[in-house]
């Protein structure tokens, strides 16, 4: 083989080589792009195509913070929510630390109340243990166990 | 931890054949080009090596579409492209100690006798096809999480197995191989995949304990002491396994390993500061210690001296110095940018240069820009194994296919930085390449393993399906007034799902299951 031969041979392999890269990072642009994040945090799970939350005066959403369960999203209606470990729960927490019916949450006009449902260790509003419904604000701390939750809009 | 799924949903098989066949043209140029330099016809024809390996890989793409439809569609391609590489390779440094080979006085060759291409080739044949037959046996991966304390016993009786009196046996000076009478065999490569497959069982299960905050330091919070058992034990573990074997490589490897699952399954960095201090206070006294290990040490601060590249008789490196490390940096470095090309170069003066030192090699033949694709082909193989686990939905999987990946990672890096001088030389192989069954078996059945957990992570959510309205019903902006719907993170197309209509009691609205 010729000189010319083997460097131009030597060069296509490397080409070839990279080629290989160049179309499997090609494949994996896909993911960049596209993807649904099933995530913790609460800006990667609004997404792109996300609307805003409907304009109201109260909370329309409850949000994990913290916990096994952080990111997880409930949107707030008329109903009352029910925390604890029970499958029949709104808000099932798969958490040795919280009772199994732990507590509620439910509304009255534009606020929300918290209700301790007589559980083993406590829901906390803040640093105040929940002894008798508290109404709970806007971005305050609920903890149920492991778990924290917010009410945001 | 978070879940990333595509809101379209490929199969990706298409895609697979496509770029297995440039993965093919990659491995066959390579063992064609090294025929071309070499001026002789390999012990298999270049037609007839391209003609198995796509048979090969045709195989393993149909048993990739029969039992894993959603697998991951790079991984395949990327590793046969690797192996090919790797057999290339191996082959070329044979004819290289071919040539070298000396007559002896009845007229036999004396070869030196490592590297064989044909048993390189019937290993990654049959890596292959038992990477295949795990694929087809192992339905499901989270099968595996019940046998975490049987792969924490067999990984025990792997590692102990090369002490024993008759199987066991010494090579270079580490005990790691056990003797087979037909081949011997490293069954340590076996054991990092039950000890990722025990740590991903154990610390998906215990991790709530071991993430709990104890004491705050320098805005880090650090673990409870109470909870240090675990880390003390493996340490424990990594340390008999670097005295007793004295293999630093695997030792690494193992406590490198559990300290990413550690982390994966925790998020708290603290541990992997704990664990990496601990490992630098074993590596020291081991090296003040022993002096395998302070050889490795010396060498490595400084290899350019000339009574360490050349140890006069007595003095601790004799015979072998850091002839080894000095070679395989000045081969790569004749190789330049671009490389002397397949064949061309001499990387068969460096001890080993098919197998500890292939990068090397590597880098000798095909330059900077070849390594350099090498070094990104792997980096695209682990990133898929991380990709798996952040889209995988259950906690082991994600466990098992981070720790699996990063276990090529950590690999990649000892012996690319051992090669390079940027820590101690181990002796690691870099995984798919180098010269080795054990290693090629024991990387395949991973890539097995990483297309089964894949093809989970990758098939759409059938629980996403029912909760989607039948009959295109539009999806309301604002959430249904008389149902609480758990929606995890409900993603870009609709804020919330209102679900198919779920009377709501006063205290029961809809329940829902959390996917986290």
């Amino acid at each position: 083989m010729s000189e010319l031969t083997v460097g131009l041979l030597r060069l296509g392999y490397l080409a070839l080589l990279w080629m290989l890269v160049l179309v499997a990072v090609a494949v994996l642009r896909r993911d960049l792009y596209g993807t649904r994040i099933v995530a913790r945090r609460r800006r990667a799970s609004q997404g792109p195509g996300g609307a805003p939350a409907p304009a109201r005066h109260g909370p329309s959403r409850l949000v994990v913070t913290e916990g096994p369960l952080r990111g997880t999203i409930i949107p707030l209606g008329a109903a009352p929510v029910l925390l604890g470990r029970a499958p029949g729960c709104t808000l099932v927490l798969d958490d040795d630390y919280s009772s199994s019916r732990h507590a509620r949450l439910y509304p009255q006009g534009e606020e929300w109340f918290v209700e301790d449902l007589g559980s083993t260790n406590g829901t906390y509003l803040g640093e105040y243990r929940v002894q008798a419904p508290m109404r709970v604000p806007m971005g305050t701390a609920v903890r149920i166990g492991q778990n924290v939750i917010e009410l945001g809009r | 931890m978070a879940t990333v799924a595509p809101s379209q949903v490929r199969s990706g098989r298409g895609v697979e054949l496509a770029l297995l066949v440039v993965a093919l043209t990659v491995a066959v140029a390579s063992y064609a080009l090294v025929n071309a330099g070499a001026k002789v016809e390999g012990p298999v024809s270049v037609l007839k090596y391209g003609a198995g390996m796509a048979g090969l890989a045709l195989v393993a793409h149909l048993v990739v579409r029969w039992r894993a439809p959603y697998a991951d569609p790079v991984i395949l391609p990327t590793v046969i492209a690797l192996n090919g590489i790797g057999l290339a390779m191996i082959y070329r440094i044979h004819l290289a100690l071919l040539a070298r080979a000396t007559v002896r006085d009845d007229g036999t060759l004396k070869v030196i006798p490592h590297g064989d291409p044909m048993m390189q080739l019937l290993w990654s044949a049959l890596s292959m096809v038992l990477a295949l037959v795990l694929l087809i046996v192992l339905r499901d991966h989270r099968t595996l999480r019940r046998y975490s304390y049987t792969a924490m016993i067999v990984s025990v009786v792997l590692m102990l197995l090369p002490m024993l009196p008759v199987i066991g046996k010494q090579v270079n000076g580490a005990r790691i191989w056990i003797d087979l009478r037909v081949a011997t065999f490293q069954p340590g490569e076996l054991a990092k995949i039950t000890l990722a497959i025990f740590f991903a069982g154990y610390l998906v299960t215990n991790r709530d304990t071991l993430a709990l905050a104890g004491r705050s330091l320098l805005g880090m919070k650090l673990p409870r002491a109470q909870d240090l058992g675990p880390i003390l034990l493996v340490w424990g573990v990594t340390m008999v396994v670097l005295v007793a074997q004295k293999d630093l490589g695997t030792s690494l490897l193992m406590f490198g390993l559990f300290l990413a699952v550690l982390y994966l399954a925790t998020e708290r960095i603290s541990w992997v500061l704990l664990g990496l201090g601990l490992l630098l206070v074993g590596a020291t006294v081991a090296a003040r210690v022993f002096s395998h290990v302070g050889i490795r040490f010396t060498i490595w601060r400084h290899a350019m001296d000339q009574e360490v590249f050349e140890p006069v008789k007595g003095s601790p490196g004799y015979p072998w110095g850091s002839g080894q490390l000095v070679r395989g940096l000045f081969g790569m470095g004749s190789g330049g940018m671009l490389g002397t090309g397949w064949g061309q170069g001499r990387p068969d003066l460096v001890p080993y240069a098919e197998s500890d030192f292939v990068i090397a090699s590597l880098g000798e033949e095909l330059g900077l820009t070849g390594l350099m694709a090498i070094l990104v082909l792997f980096m695209v193989l682990v990133e898929r194994g991380m990709r798996t686990a952040l889209g995988v939905r259950d906690g082991f999987g994600k466990l098992l296919a981070g720790g699996l990946s990063f276990l090529i990672a950590l690999q990649m890096f000892v012996v690319v930085g051992g090669i390079t001088r940027i820590i101690p030389l181990t002796g690691l192989t870099a995984p798919f390449i180098a010269y080795g069954g054990s290693s090629l078996l024991g990387n395949w059945l991973i890539v097995g393993l990483l297309l089964r957990i894949s093809d989970d992570a990758r098939r759409p959510d059938p629980s996403a399906k029912v909760a989607t309205p039948a009959g295109g019903i539009p999806v309301s902006s604002r959430p249904s007034a008389d149902s609480a719907i758990v929606v995890a993170g409900s993603g870009g197309s609709a804020p919330a799902v209102p679900a198919p209509a779920v009377p709501a009691g006063p205290d029961q609205a809809a329940s829902g299951g959390v996917d986290t």
